[in-house]
């Protein structure tokens, strides 16, 4: 089951789709450049291949459950890590679309946790150290156990960061950890035992299939674009994500001015220079305090004392919830969902009297 | 792969066999080929809307409940109209759910300050956050199911092409659909051939299992090169063109703006709150 949409919110959502996008497109651009043609259909029938083998369940002794394939390690060792990850997020986009498997502002986060870390973290730079340039069969069994361990661990700590900074979930950092990081070791274990297993079988069967994927860069080549790019995606989920948790507490300044003088920010003089660029900003801020602008609040200067502020508005709540008006709520959404349904209703009629 | 946790094992085991989901992905896939005005429509337009659909819902702050009742509207008339089955639709979203509902539980128990009341029951701001996940959960599993029972594979990969995604991953995306379907009777003949033949559980163990997929992975290397001289046979040079015109006619542009009008306005204004508040007024 990978990340609902339910879970994150449009900021991180939208930042680990830039994330993902980015890559593929990098991966994409670097297929071109090579020129194996054979790898078009090598690869879209091995992303069947992971889908089929994943149907393929083995009993896992003393548990009575099952486990099952994987797919990261064993596309990045027989295709190479671009290929393999562009693989990777089109079994994904196929789980999202078909089986619900993972929500569609989610498939970026899932394609990242399952398709980065294996591809361009795992692979180069574990499996390939541990394999190095004559594999053996105790070095692939080492190489895929160590690589599926540490591929679902970081996959897991991404999920717990892109769910932690969404803010939806209550479930605080550290139980979250605890509870994800040794399930997924344990997965990891009995994954990366299946893998080391198919990718012996194969090696004994034809050795030149596991040696297979092309020319390998151990680190990925950095340009200036990409930089900005990822400062970029950080940018958006700092300012989209963190800032609800921005203390409502006044800052340093302000609170060395309360204890001075009893007031967070000087007053400005009625007239003057002062008064009229005072007035010329209030009219064009439209966030000011760095938030929408509150209709009654327009006449309200920053000057105004905290204490006063908090008793003439509800006080500030953090995370900002409205709870008054709770039951003319209920009442309302249930007078739309009759609505909705009425609607549907009569389109349906519509529908059959026009049949 | 990154899963849930263990408890959810048995439950996809219980669904994923490889002939239930072959046939799963089949008939969305004859779902998709219906002639309703829905399906109709441009698959950019519906891609779009489905996108803007979901960001819209997930852009809710952790609390809103009734806010996100109003967006029920839109699934409710695309299954009308497109005339799609309800009771799988439901079923769908059902089977997905256990992986939200097990993360949301645990809110009400983290989160008790109380930040409702109605009459003489507190509601806990972790109780709200809970139901408004589920609804979340249900509202954009519905969008997803929706677009894809609307418009296909095909359509979404023509859709993604002509909106900028790279022509590999499209490319990779369509092959993949094609031989999902040679790839699972493949793989249900191997597990069906494996349980005809242990006895008492011997035989579903790890070691069969890797050279059983071992097997598969080199009968499906040999399938990629088979492919790839008939593609050659008939005239590839490596490059893969898609020749399937659009058109984005007026009837698309009006769907796409009208919904995501209504969706951004939906998001501004609470509805419930205001048929609720009225309501009440009118009742005193």
């Amino acid at each position: 089951m990978h990340m609902a949409d339910a879970l994150i919110s449009p900021a991180v959502g939208g930042a680990m789709w830039a994330a993902t996008a980015g890559l593929t497109i990098y991966s994409a651009r670097k297929l071109k450049q090579e020129i194996d043609d054979h790898k078009v259909p090598l690869m879209g029938v091995l992303g069947a291949f992971v889908f089929a083998a994943q149907m393929i369940n083995f009993t896992i002794p003393a548990t009575g459950s099952s486990g099952h394939l994987g797919g990261g390690m064993i596309l990045s060792i027989l295709l190479g890590p671009h290929a393999a990850f562009l693989v990777m997020a089109s079994i994904l986009t196929v789980q999202a679309l078909f089986f619900a498997d993972g929500g569609l502002l989610a498939l970026g986060c899932n394609i990242f946790n399952l398709g980065f870390f294996p591809c361009f973290v795992v692979y180069p730079l574990i499996y390939k150290k541990i394999i190095g340039a004559k594999p053996t069969q105790s070095r692939i069994f080492a190489g895929a156990m160590v690589s599926a361990v540490l591929g679902l661990q970081m996959g897991a700590f991404g999920v717990v960061l892109e769910t932690i900074c969404s803010g939806v979930t209550e479930l605080p950092f550290g139980t979250f950890v605890l509870l994800m990081q040794p399930i997924h070791l344990a997965i990891g274990i009995v994954e990366g035992l299946a893998t080391a297993l198919v990718v012996i079988f194969v090696w004994k069967a034809r050795p030149e299939i596991v040696e297979m994927a092309g020319p390998l860069e151990a680190v990925p080549s950095r340009s200036l674009r990409k930089v900005g790019l990822g400062f970029l995606v950080l940018a958006v989920t700092t300012g989209g994500a963190l800032s609800w948790f921005a203390s409502t507490h006044p800052d340093g300044l302000e609170w060395s001015m309360f204890r001075t003088s009893g007031k967070e920010a000087l007053e400005p003089p009625e007239h003057g220079v002062h008064s009229s660029l005072a007035e010329i900003q209030k009219k064009t801020a439209f966030l000011p305090d760095y938030d929408f602008r509150k209709e009654g609040a327009r006449t309200e200067s920053r000057a105004k004392p905290r204490r006063e502020a908090a008793e003439s508005a509800p006080a500030e709540q953090w995370p900002a919830v409205s709870a008054g008006t709770s039951v003319a709520g209920i009442v309302g959404a249930g007078i739309t969902m009759a609505v909705a349904g009425l609607i549907g209703f009569g389109l349906k009629r519509r529908q059959q009297n026009k049949s | 792969m990154v899963r849930s946790p263990a408890f959810s094992f048995s439950e996809r085991c219980a669904v994923a066999t490889p002939d239930a989901s072959a046939f799963d992905i089949s008939y969305l896939d004859i779902l998709s080929s219906r002639d309703t005005s829905i399906h109709r429509l441009d698959p950019r337009a519906k891609l779009l809307t489905t996108l803007a659909f979901i960001v819209v819902v997930v852009s809710f702050n952790k609390y809103a409940v009734a806010g996100l009742v109003p967006f029920v509207i839109y699934p409710v008339v695309v299954i009308t109209l497109g005339d799609l089955p309800l009771g799988y639709l439901l079923r769908k979203v059902l089977l997905a759910a256990p992986f939200a509902f097990f993360i949301g539980v645990f809110n009400p128990f983290f989160d008790r300050e109380i930040l409702v009341r109605l009459g003489p029951l507190a509601v806990s701001g972790g109780c709200l956050s809970f139901v408004s996940i589920m609804i979340r959960f249900f509202l954009t599993v519905t969008a997803a199911l929706l677009l894809i029972s609307t418009t296909g594979l095909n359509g979404v990969c023509l859709a993604l092409e002509k909106l900028g995604a790279p022509r590999a991953f499209v490319v990779q995306l369509l092959f993949l659909y094609r031989y999902l379907f040679v790839l699972g009777d493949e793989a249900t003949r191997l597990t069906r051939a494996r349980s005809l033949r242990s006895f008492e559980g011997r035989g579903t163990g790890i070691r069969v299992f890797g050279s059983l997929v071992g097997q598969l992975l080199l009968r499906t290397l040999d399938r990629a090169r088979r492919i790839h001289l008939a593609m050659l046979c008939r005239g590839f040079d490596g490059e893969v063109r898609l020749l399937r015109p659009l058109k984005f006619t007026g009837m698309d542009l009006a769907y796409t703006l009208g919904w995501s009008t209504l969706f951004v306005l939906m998001r501004l204004y609470d509805i419930p709150q205001r048929l609720g508040t009225i309501t009440m007024e009118l009742l005193r």
